[in-house]
């Protein structure tokens, strides 16, 4: 029988980002012991990637602003299909939870009279996000953890969970391995918080790190629980697209902010030409008038650059495919073109997006004070994940919560740039209070001996399999990203998902059968092996559900119905494991919204 | 270091990586930096002043804040603390936090909100004095940080102007509560 060592707390937080961390400090606040999981070590999760901002209604900058415009952008920008009181409370506990930021050390940049500073961004109507030049996710991480650390929460660094453990249809803990020494570790706890981020890895091109493998998704998913919404990936406009070795990393959002164009091979100016109708009266129709938004002009209508994320991608993506792209295979994004405007352009731009700025100049040998950047879409964000209530963050199985990127609803059909950081406040806070609330209402529960053995056993099969038949991960994992990003990424269409649907289930019989060498100490081959049944299961998930969704609607698009269908638009889509162990797939109607936030809808159209 | 480009190198001869060398090795190139998150948590955390305007908020002046964001922008990469003499050399883990630490415990010294004094730990426990200004963790900083020149020189200053300053001493006779 394969050993482990037991830790007991009374909440398991599994994932030390934003969401994270914001969960194990308040469910330490409610008096829980608590036990933060990291894949990596201690605060080096994807939040620090964020570099735009925190979006909340604090009206600092412009005095317009409150919840309801938040609320409303909100559910503008996910096509409805938000969950609408998640929508509400994202808009109203946003500003406490920036200024609880500031309170624990966080330095926003700052207004002329010594205020947090706010900026604009795609799709919010006002100057809305709280930001440290443009590495917002950073401070907020690093806040965090500071902040954490002092409050005696245990923390499992380069610690990854294999399965949850129930004790009936309730979470009782979790199964795992320590990468250092490859030790297993079974965790006991009467609740868990799910807040392990995105899913990136299951495609080729992508922002995400190597630890976004859709853990948290799939630990959920078989565990029972329901996955909504998986259907909507956001792939992000501006990603690296050149060198080679950086391809994918993120280009923030703030250059376009900033005054930033893009621009195609022929040096045209390409966004103004499809300005979709529903933004039509929002966004500007001249370079004029949106460069005067850039400066701050509050009469001033934004440039189509800042439109939502999907459009963006798609239009980046016709210009690539009819020709008129840049030499490797992106469009221009030029901030340096601002020298007509401003005297002090270079030095304007180094203050402002100091990382960019930096990382063109370290990675690409380009200085963007002075030549423009070349960009590309790269997979960026999961709206869908884990189903959980909107209040409470609760998942479908009792005692297991989700917040931040692997739980559903908040984005509907797309998220606005700038609402994943405060995201991961107000969920994380929600969840990590209601879960410390659920432990003290619960007693401990039985974990099963025998099932853990089982976990332990399977997690050690990669290393016995020898000989003919079997493969190492990286062939498998390195197929199915490349299968995931040609036939579901962001131009779609059902005979192209189809074999991508057929092509998982072949992936997953060769996974069946992967072997690895060395021992258990820091063996990455292992690790990999482990994480592709992750990868398999979210791969078929978004499949499934996009398969599902037969029209065009956010961050999905297909080719094959190309509109938005109105029956649709009231629908979620759910995922979730059968009887058989088979994947099904099913619509749900939305919940009826409350009057008096349909009625702040129609004011703000 | 981590930055350095192969294109760079003369890549007719062999190309040598080695682990860090102040922290223990485990495998390959992996090494046990959980010191670091030890060290950290000994820092007494932050400690803002109360609220400047009644709705619980602060107000700060951009100047006073960019002193400080300099320092943030710190990934722990922990390069700094590999390269460090005292670290790497004379492994004098036990009495000296390091770069890395001296840029946290300066953002917190420099914060315009906090009302922490941390000299004296930074004197005994923190071994400040075992810096001897060399400025090699400056020099292999990913983000460019001016640690020895920003930071640790500047918290060297507050030490001595706390500890070592006799008309500082005298003045703070009539003035015992003298404020940071």
């Amino acid at each position: 029988m394969p050993e482990y060592q037991t830790f007991e707390h009374d909440v398991l937080v599994i994932g030390a980002g934003g969401a994270g961390l914001r969960a194990a400090i308040e469910a330490s606040a409610g008096g829980a012991s608590v036990g933060i999981v990291c894949k990596s070590l201690l605060g080096k999760a994807h939040t620090v990637m964020a570099e735009g901002g925190i979006a909340a209604a604090l009206a600092n900058v412009d005095e317009r602003d409150n919840w309801k415009v938040h609320f409303a952008d909100t559910m503008r920008g996910g096509q409805y299909l938000n969950n609408w009181r998640m929508a509400e409370l994202h808009a109203r506990e946003a500003p406490d939870r920036v200024r609880e930021l500031e309170a624990w050390g966080a330095l926003f940049d700052r207004t002329k009279d010594g205020r947090i500073l706010q900026r604009n961004f795609g799709g919010h109507k006002y100057p809305r996000l709280a930001h440290v030049g443009d590495r917002t996710g950073l401070e907020m991480i690093r806040t965090l953890q500071d902040h954490g650390v002092h409050r005696g929460i245990d923390v499992h660094m380069e610690c990854t969970v294999l399965p949850l453990l129930k004790d009936g249809d309730r979470v009782a803990g979790a199964f795992g391995y320590e990468r250092e020494r490859g030790r297993f570790h079974l965790f006991k706890s009467k609740a868990i918080v799910l807040a392990t981020g995105g899913i990136g890895r299951a495609y080729k091109i992508t922002s995400n790190s190597w630890e976004y493998t859709g853990d948290g998704q799939a630990l959920a998913y078989h565990c029972g629980a329901e996955l909504m919404d998986m259907e909507f990936v956001q792939f992000h406009p501006t990603g690296m697209v050149w060198p080679p070795s950086v391809q994918g990393i993120l280009v923030t959002e703030g250059v376009r902010g900033e005054g930033g164009v893009l621009q195609n091979r022929e040096g045209k100016r390409f966004m103004f030409e499809d300005i979709p109708e529903l933004y039509k009266s929002q966004t500007a129709d001249n370079p004029e008038e949106g460069w005067r938004y850039c400066q701050g002009d509050r009469n001033a209508r934004r440039p189509p650059e800042l439109l939502t994320r999907d459009h963006v991608a798609r239009c980046i993506v016709r210009e690539i495919k009819a020709g008129r792209g840049s030499p490797h295979g992106g469009v221009f994004l030029d901030i340096s073109w601002i020298k007509q405007k401003l005297p002090n352009a270079a030095e304007h731009i180094r203050k402002k997006l100091p990382s960019m700025y930096h990382q063109f100049k370290q990675l690409a040998d380009i200085d963007i004070t002075k030549e423009p950047m070349e960009v590309g879409p790269t997979t960026h964000y999961m709206m869908g994940g884990v189903r959980v209530d909107g209040d409470t963050q609760m998942s479908t199985v009792p005692g297991l919560f989700a917040a931040g990127e692997v739980a559903a609803g908040l984005h509907g059909a797309n998220r606005l740039g700038g609402n994943s950081l405060s995201d991961l406040l107000v969920f994380g806070q929600r969840a990590g209070k209601f879960a410390a609330q659920f432990a003290r209402e619960h007693t401990g529960s039985r974990i099963d001996a025998a099932e853990v053995d089982q976990a332990a056993r399977r997690a050690l099969e990669p290393f016995e399999r020898k000989g003919a038949g079997t493969e190492g991960p990286y062939q498998i994992q390195h197929e199915l990203q490349e299968m995931m990003q040609n036939l579901v990424g962001i131009v779609r269409n059902e005979t192209e998902m189809l074999r991508a649907l057929e092509g998982v289930h072949k992936l997953r019989g060769r996974a069946r059968r992967v072997g690895v060498h060395g021992n258990r100490e820091y063996n990455p081959g292992w690790h990999t092996a482990l994480d592709l049944d992750n990868l398999l299961t979210v791969s078929e998930a978004i499949t499934l559900s996009a398969l599902e969704r037969k029209e065009s609607r956010g961050a999905h698009f297909r080719e094959d119905c190309p509109n938005q269908e109105s029956a649709l638009g009231k629908v979620n889509t759910f995922v979730r494991k059968g009887p058989d162990g088979l994947m099904q797939v099913r619509r749900e109607p939305l919940a009826e919204m409350r009057g008096e936030l349909k009625q702040i809808i129609e004011e703000m159209k | 270091m981590c930055m350095t480009r192969l294109s760079d190198l003369p890549l007719d001869k062999p190309v040598t990586l080695e682990p860090m060398k102040a922290f223990p090795h485990l495998r390959d190139l992996v090494t046990d930096v959980s010191w670091n998150f030890r060290v950290k948590k000994k820092i007494k955390p932050f400690k803002p002043r109360p609220p400047d305007a009644p709705d619980g908020t602060w107000r700060m002046a951009q100047a006073d804040v960019d002193r400080v964001q300099e320092f943030r922008k710190c990934i722990e990469c922990f390069l700094c603390q590999n390269v460090c003499h005292v670290l790497r050399e004379h492994q004098k883990h036990e009495e000296f936090i390091g770069p890395r630490f001296l840029v946290y415990a300066a953002a917190l010294e420099m914060h315009p909100l906090d009302t922490e004094d941390r000299t004296e730990e930074l004197r005994q426990a923190h071994g400040i004095g075992y810096c001897n200004i060399t400025k090699c963790c400056t020099k292999v900083c990913p983000e460019e940080i001016t640690i020895t020149d920003n930071a640790i020189i500047p918290l060297k200053e507050r030490v001595v102007d706390n500890f070592y300053d006799p008309l500082g001493k005298l003045v703070k006779l009539f003035r015992p509560k003298a404020q940071k």
